[in-house]
């Protein structure tokens, strides 16, 4: 599987975000876009998952069914957790598995699978409590749980280390280890290093400070 | 289909939890109701004829309150963006949601509005009258809302230009619901065809309401 991103250009209010991208990212590997704040991370994120048009280029997943969907190979998780404060950590998590996920699943699996999700990322001994009595990490790791319960090959983070602790972001990043190793796609727009075993990085943002230099230099 | 049901079976389980909007919806239809033969005097006649009017005007109102919460608590807590990454089409997610208030708000206003009856001395002939327009009458409501509920979405307070968006659209749902419970309690075979055009609303405005919902809630994700 692959995704090719070219000449994109995305635009808004008018100013042109992103550019002329264009990059390739094959199945296992994971991409890191970092740049200053504006420097157009989120649109990017949101124009791949298909929230954003794009004034021209294209963006092609290959060796994605042609029947479906681009957004239905893609996972996003961005600033906010989706979660329903009234529902519990599982009800929560449920409700996304059946939503994003394939019913053909027998429902045996399908439950093996959201405890591992839980278990991944230690959220377990909280599945009956509702969602809105959790800390803000542990909601983001409710968040970030959904990754796990609908198997999609595209993972589109948004600082998905927003309030994760250390331990928290450690995990985090073996998950995405992992997913990378059995053949999965991530592009993941972040500050802090998250200390993946292998990840490519893109910075974005940087011909716009050129073009602010030129014009400051007379 | 299975993502159809599962939102809604989701929706509706929220609904019940957080019962708050049905409470607001039901506690505001009743006072509006019982204000009526306060400020119009003891004048039983009176309040017959125009008991229906009054029952119908106040359920649009009662049911404007809810509106705004058919996209606002997935919007603000991002699960709108996740929603629309299904195989759900946007406009069935739009679709699901505005079942899920005509359903939560729709079903019970309507079925509210005989025990607000007795306030208004309604004729007894006129209670299943009143009943079967409401059933049929309130989708329009839910769906057609849900298109002002979608445009409103990012506007803070945009609770009164909702109203201002959505009630010319409930005209014609309100004369045609009034028309066929006049036109039944005058003649038997005159509550068909108000009826019928009632129902029409409601049908053409379940297609066509997700659709224009649906291109709303993308320009919001803009």
């Amino acid at each position: 599987m692959q995704l090719q991103i070219r000449d994109l250009v995305v635009a808004r209010a008018g100013r042109r975000i992103i550019e002329g991208l264009s990059f390739e990212l094959t199945s296992g590997e994971a991409l890191l876009l970092t740049g200053r704040n504006g420097a157009g991370k989120t649109t990017l994120i949101r124009t791949l998952a298909g929230y954003l048009e794009a004034q021209s280029g294209t963006i092609a997943l290959h060796g994605w069914d042609r029947d479906r969907d681009l957004r239905e190979a893609c996972h996003y998780v961005g600033h906010l957790d989706s979660n329903k404060a009234s529902l519990t950590v599982l009800e929560n998590l449920r409700f996304w598995q059946a939503y994003l996920g394939h019913a053909e699943q027998a429902a045996a699996a399908r439950d093996d699978r959201l405890w591992l999700a839980l278990d991944k990322f230690e959220i377990d001994p909280l599945a009956d409590i509702p969602a809105g009595y959790l800390s803000a990490g542990q909601k983001r790791r409710l968040g970030l749980a959904r990754l796990l319960v609908a198997e999609r090959p595209v993972w589109l983070l948004d600082e998905p280390t927003v309030s994760l602790d250390a331990r928290s972001t450690g995990l985090l990043a073996r998950l995405i280890d992992a997913h990378v190793a059995g053949g999965g796609l991530v592009v993941a727009a972040t500050h802090l290093p998250l200390g993946l075993i292998k990840s490519g990085e893109l910075r974005l943002g940087d011909e716009v400070k050129a073009a602010a230099a030129g014009r400051a230099a007379p | 289909m299975s993502g159809f049901l599962t939102l809604l079976k989701r929706d509706l389980l929220l609904a019940v939890r957080e019962g708050g909007a049905l409470g607001t919806a039901l506690g505001f239809y009743l006072i509006v109701v019982t204000l009526m033969p306060l400020g119009l005097g003891p004048d039983l006649n009176l309040l017959t004829r125009i008991a229906p009017g009054i029952l119908w005007v106040a359920l649009l109102l009662a049911a404007l309150l809810s509106l705004p919460r058919i996209f606002e608590a997935d919007h603000d807590d991002g699960s709108l963006d996740v929603l629309a990454l299904g195989a759900l089409p946007l406009e069935l997610v739009a679709a699901s949601k505005a079942f899920a208030h005509w359903i939560s708000t729709g079903i019970p206003l309507a079925l509210m509005a005989p025990i607000l009856g007795i306030l208004l001395n309604l004729e007894a002939r006129a209670y299943p009258l009143v009943i079967a327009t409401m059933l049929a009458g309130t989708p329009a409501i839910s769906f057609l809302g849900a298109i002002g509920a979608a445009l409103t979405l990012k506007t803070r307070r945009g609770g009164l230009l909702l109203a201002l968006l959505v009630l010319p659209f409930y005209v014609p749902t309100l004369i045609f619901g009034i028309t066929a419970i006049s036109s039944a309690l005058m003649s038997p075979q005159g509550f068909q065809a108000s009826f019928l055009i009632l129902s029409a609303i409601s049908l053409v405005s379940m297609v066509l309401g997700p659709v224009a919902a649906a291109a709303a809630l993308r320009q919001h994700m803009q």
